[in-house]
């Protein structure tokens, strides 16, 4: 796979969040206008960067059985980092983001590069497919923004619509509109994107979190049920 | 008192975790399918957030604060809770066999549910111990809102599954099949909640 490949396949093919679908808690919560959105994607991308890197330099360093809570530590020293320069630069979106900034620790994505991606390539090679993926990260998350803010809120960026801010769908912005343009998007992009159907069904073993367990808890989860 | 109810009910039903705050939304999606396994994985959930809350507010409030150290807090919160997971998993494995059995399962997927350091890092900003307030009152507002949160997960995670397991019968267009209905569904639910806003605070008024 050449670079510009391992580059392009996070902005369309493998989308972290309209095909994988990994990091919905963010993607709900913070697309309710393009500048938190925006916002959101920046520091996801910068520590997924980070992370990817420095998880990739290290994976002949870290012994296999120890690795989650490893890459764990990372991310949350490199989650903590953004959280300081945030705080510190842009304090009106340290606000608005809230507590979703230090959560991007347990965002699915991040954990998921490095469990899918960084251990098992070249330094460079998981710089550029992190790049790949915060940008399409944040392509969707503006996308999903773009609909939610223009027609829940009549604006773009905070500059008003004419026509549009007089018929405000404030319910767009509100949580039941996020659950509901994401499945639009992900419903469009079943239908238009070119890729073959494989997520039959969303049970345990698509889970991202199932990439960190090793698939384990969701095999017990599945005799459990049986057993029941 | 009246506060602790107020903070209980506001918990499980305005400021819904699943619904309203978009956290845990992993698990509500993937475990909700069958009722049995929902009910399974939001009582772990809720053991595991009480649990990590008498945890985490001591460390923050005897640790943390007083030696300046408030920017650890999203690394030793997350090790913390990890760490925890790990131990009730060994403990219950050891010396109940047949909760381990039951609950055991959906421990190691919650290390990394947002709900539960989300909740751990909301009680330390909402509930901090000051001048004015002890640590005790605040301990307790905590553990009372980290219940309220893990009960409102549980309704969630119960009300879903019913939703769920009517879709699945349904002719639903192809491209809707799978993920996108759910979410659809979930919106639903959703606004079902919306109808709560302003009750809770005009109840005890």
């Amino acid at each position: 796979m050449n670079t510009l490949q391992n580059f392009s396949k996070g902005i369309i093919k493998e989308n972290p969040v309209l095909v994988l679908v990994l990091g919905t808690c963010p993607t709900l919560a913070t697309s309710t206008n393009v500048t938190n959105a925006l916002g959101m994607g920046a520091a996801a991308t910068a520590v997924l960067l980070c992370s990817n890197i420095v998880i990739s330099a290290l994976r002949k360093v870290i012994p296999d059985k120890v690795r989650i809570p490893c890459y764990i530590v990372l991310i949350a020293g490199f989650v903590t980092m953004v959280q300081m320069l945030v705080k510190a630069f842009a304090p009106a979106l340290d606000a608005s983001l809230g507590i979703y900034l230090p959560l991007i620790v347990v965002n699915c994505i991040i954990l998921g590069r490095a469990e899918m991606f960084a251990n098992k390539n070249k330094v460079l090679d998981s710089a550029v497919d992190a790049l790949g993926m915060g940008v399409g990260f944040t392509l969707a998350l503006v996308l999903m923004a773009t609909i939610r803010e223009v027609f829940g809120n009549g604006s773009f960026m905070g500059l008003p619509i004419p026509v549009l801010s007089d018929n405000r769908i404030s319910i767009l912005t509100m949580a039941p509109g996020g659950f509901f343009v994401f499945g639009l998007l992900i419903a469009a992009m079943n239908k238009f994107a070119v890729h073959k159907p494989k997520k039959k069904d969303f049970g345990c073993a698509d889970c991202p979190s199932a990439e960190g367990c090793g698939k384990a808890s969701c095999e017990a989860g599945k005799e459990a049920a049986v057993n029941d | 008192m009246t506060k602790l109810i107020i903070i209980l009910l506001s918990a499980v039903f305005i400021n819904n975790y699943v619904l309203t705050r978009f956290l845990g939304i992993c698990p509500f999606l993937g475990v909700s399918k069958k009722l049995d396994s929902a009910t399974g994985m939001s009582l772990a959930v809720i053991f595991v957030m009480l649990l990590a809350t008498a945890a985490t507010y001591p460390i923050q409030f005897f640790l943390l604060t007083p030696n300046n150290l408030d920017y650890l807090q999203t690394i030793v919160f997350i090790l913390v809770i990890a760490a925890l997971v790990q131990l009730v998993e060994i403990v219950l494995k050891r010396y109940i066999p047949s909760l381990h059995k039951s609950l055991g399962v959906y421990l190691p997927l919650i290390t990394t549910n947002c709900a539960v350091l989300g909740v751990t890092i909301l009680n330390v900003q909402d509930y901090p111990v000051t001048e004015t307030t002890t640590f005790w009152w605040g301990f307790a507002q905590s553990m009372v809102n980290s219940l309220g949160s893990g009960l409102g997960f549980f309704l969630a995670m119960v009300m879903f599954s019913g939703v769920r397991s009517a879709i699945e019968g349904s002719d639903i267009p192809k491209s809707f099949k799978g993920l996108p209905i759910t979410l659809i569904a979930a919106a639903i639910t959703s606004l079902s909640f919306l109808g709560f806003g302003g009750v809770i605070e005009n109840l005890f008024a």
